[in-house]
């Protein structure tokens, strides 16, 4: 029998869709439109190391590798190649995907938190080549002079533009990620996650879904990283350091492991804190801590656990 | 010159070792990972130097008093971030560390700034000559702490009722509630001795490089924590070879590869480590 009524998450969903469509109406301040975007392209990282590392289970500690490999394949096949951006923001996606494959394959021998430490070794090798291979990354002086994307004729370079491209980028990725999370592909994910064991006895390949997973997060990475090298202009080494996937982590683990919408949140959190705190000055990243340590006292599972949010996909106004 | 070589990397071997010892009782008694224990050995390194540059305290006296509080850190540490956390998900032990090592890092640049301090040992920076290697005193005293500590570890570990506990909680922690063992304090305990040898290792390593500054604890428990997986996790010899290999290929690297590579050296001797060796270089099942 079918059930009747509207699911209360797509109100939720349009609602947040048409806050952000009319936002740059209301606020035109350049600094919070900056904050703003930052923390969408902060959105597509964390919903996409949520992927891997919540739904799936693959403790990940390399994110940051995948969003700077991403970064740095958009930086210079535009700078150096001068490819169009379409090209190359896909490009990025693509390169960060084929290293989330590299980087997936070793899940085929390793467990646990010796898969853990060898994604936090490729995380700091890949830094180290962007800091060493100086002939193409131009080392620790970073990747200057990134043109404004243009597309169809368009020329982005304000910040609403970049407000609406970014945004643009954050719900394509988030309806695909959706798909992805709450489909059987994801309850197949999940499944490895409970008993590998289990599954595989249930006739599931785990490698397979093991891999694609990181190939996925990883492909949404790097596009995060795309989009951040096109936002800032100039990139270098020192936006993709571990510290940086740990960031990515935090947002995950404080939202909720494994929910999606608790990704999100956790990303909106943890961008903006440090610009809330902004007044307290030098003592603001010692609030973060704080907060951080707060938050996961206060709840375990992060603020929207995995089950607080099956349970509201499921629920419905209206209907029975 | 390889000689050389060897006994710089020993050195800095050592004191990694002295650092995933600490990761390593902890993960071996909680099977969980302490992101905070960089921050604690960095706080430790500070209190020596805070000891040593503005109190003029002597030297050995500020590194006693720096272990002692470490120790403590390590039990607060524990209280904080660990206990109410026990019957969590292991990710959220893991945020909360991450959380608290933000905090120290943060208040450490608050009270010490963020600039590279020193402390002027000439007794312990003098160096001699051992044909042809050049050693300095505090390679030396690098050595002799290092294992005086690790001996005093197996002593605490394998002759005392602490040690007794700590072991049979690592290989069963229910068990070792019903037989009687007071499980709190045992993990306390534990996080109190790790951390000591944690905050020993910052005082050394800050006295060898001549500095110190608030992220000096990043790097070297990144390294331990690499250590503590090629050991194979729960074992401590384990932890201490890791630790020493990781020091010498290093040192090695950037001696006769280039400085570029030092830091990737460890982290691909480990991938290639692990490749072949799933389980570490001496995983056994469980127990410290």
């Amino acid at each position: 029998m079918k059930r009747q009524g509207i699911y209360l998450y797509k109100i939720v969903a349009l609602f947040l869709f048409v806050i952000g469509i009319f936002f740059p109406f209301f606020i035109k301040d350049q600094y919070i439109l900056r904050i703003i975007n930052m923390s969408f392209i902060y959105i597509i990282l964390s919903m996409s190391l949520n992927l891997i590392t919540g739904v799936t289970g693959q403790f990940h500690l390399g994110h940051a590798a995948f969003y700077g490999v991403g970064a740095y394949t958009a930086a210079l096949l535009s700078v150096k190649l001068h490819m169009s951006f379409l090209l190359s923001f896909i490009a990025g996606g693509i390169g960060a995907a084929f290293l989330g494959f590299l980087i997936g394959l070793p899940t085929i021998r390793l467990r646990d938190i010796y898969l853990t430490v060898t994604t936090l070794g490729f995380g700091e090798i890949v830094r180290l080549i962007l800091l060493n291979w100086v002939s193409v990354t131009r080392g620790p002086m970073g990747i200057p002079g990134i043109p404004y994307p243009s597309l169809f004729g368009f020329k982005i370079t304000s910040q609403i533009d970049f407000y609406y491209l970014i945004f643009f980028v954050l719900v394509l990725s988030v309806v695909v990620l959706f798909r992805i999370t709450y489909s059987r592909y994801g309850d197949i994910l999940r499944a490895i996650r409970e008993n590998e064991l289990a599954a595989k006895t249930l006739g599931i390949n785990s490698t397979f879904y093991k891999v694609t997973a990181f190939v996925v997060g990883a492909f949404f990475a790097g596009l995060a990283g795309s989009l951040f090298a096109y936002f800032s202009a100039y990139i270098s080494p020192d936006s993709f350091t571990f510290a940086e996937s740990i960031n990515i982590l935090a947002m995950v683990v404080i939202g909720g492991l494994g929910s999606m919408p608790g990704a999100m949140l956790g990303a909106v959190i943890l961008a903006l804190a440090p610009e809330g705190f902004r007044f307290l000055a030098e003592y603001r990243m010692v609030v973060v801590g704080l907060l951080m340590l707060g938050v996961i006292l206060w709840r375990n599972s992060g603020i929207i656990g995995e089950q607080a949010a099956i349970k509201f996909m499921n629920m419905k106004i209206g209907g029975k | 010159m390889l000689g050389q070589q060897l006994v710089n990397g020993l050195a800095l071997g050592l004191t990694y070792s002295l650092t995933a010892i600490g990761f390593t009782l902890i993960f071996g008694v909680l099977g969980l990972i302490n992101f905070a224990h960089g921050e604690v050995y960095m706080v430790g390194a500070f209190i020596a130097f805070t000891l040593v540059a503005f109190l003029h305290v002597n030297y050995f006296v500020a590194f006693l008093l720096a272990i002692a509080f470490s120790g403590l850190m390590g039990y607060f540490l524990e209280l904080i971030a660990f206990r109410p956390l026990r019957n969590a998900i292991p990710e959220a032990t893991l945020i909360a560390t991450l959380g608290v090592s933000t905090f120290l890092k943060e208040f450490a640049n608050i009270i010490w700034g963020p600039e590279v301090h020193t402390i002027n040992t000439p007794f312990l920076s003098s160096s001699f000559a051992i044909g042809g290697i050049q050693i300095s005193v505090i390679q030396i005293v690098i050595l002799v702490v290092s294992v005086l500590l690790m001996w005093g570890l197996q002593i605490i570990l394998y002759k005392t009722k602490t040690g007794y506990a700590i072991r049979a909680i690592s290989q069963d922690m229910g068990a070792s509630y019903l037989m009687g063992v007071n499980v709190d304090n045992t993990i306390a305990m534990t996080f109190v001795i790790g951390s000591a040898l944690g905050g020993a290792a910052g005082v050394l390593m800050g006295t060898y490089y001549g500095a110190f500054y608030p992220t000096m604890g990043y790097m070297p428990g990144l390294k331990a924590f690499v250590a503590m997986v090629l050991g194979g996790l729960t074992s401590i010899p384990g932890a201490v070879l890791g630790g020493v290999i990781l020091g010498i290929s290093e040192t090695l690297a950037g001696a006769y590869i280039s400085a570029g590579v030092q830091d990737a050296i460890s982290f691909l001797i480990l991938i290639a480590i692990l490749l072949f060796f799933p389980q570490g270089l001496s995983g056994k099942k469980r127990g410290v």
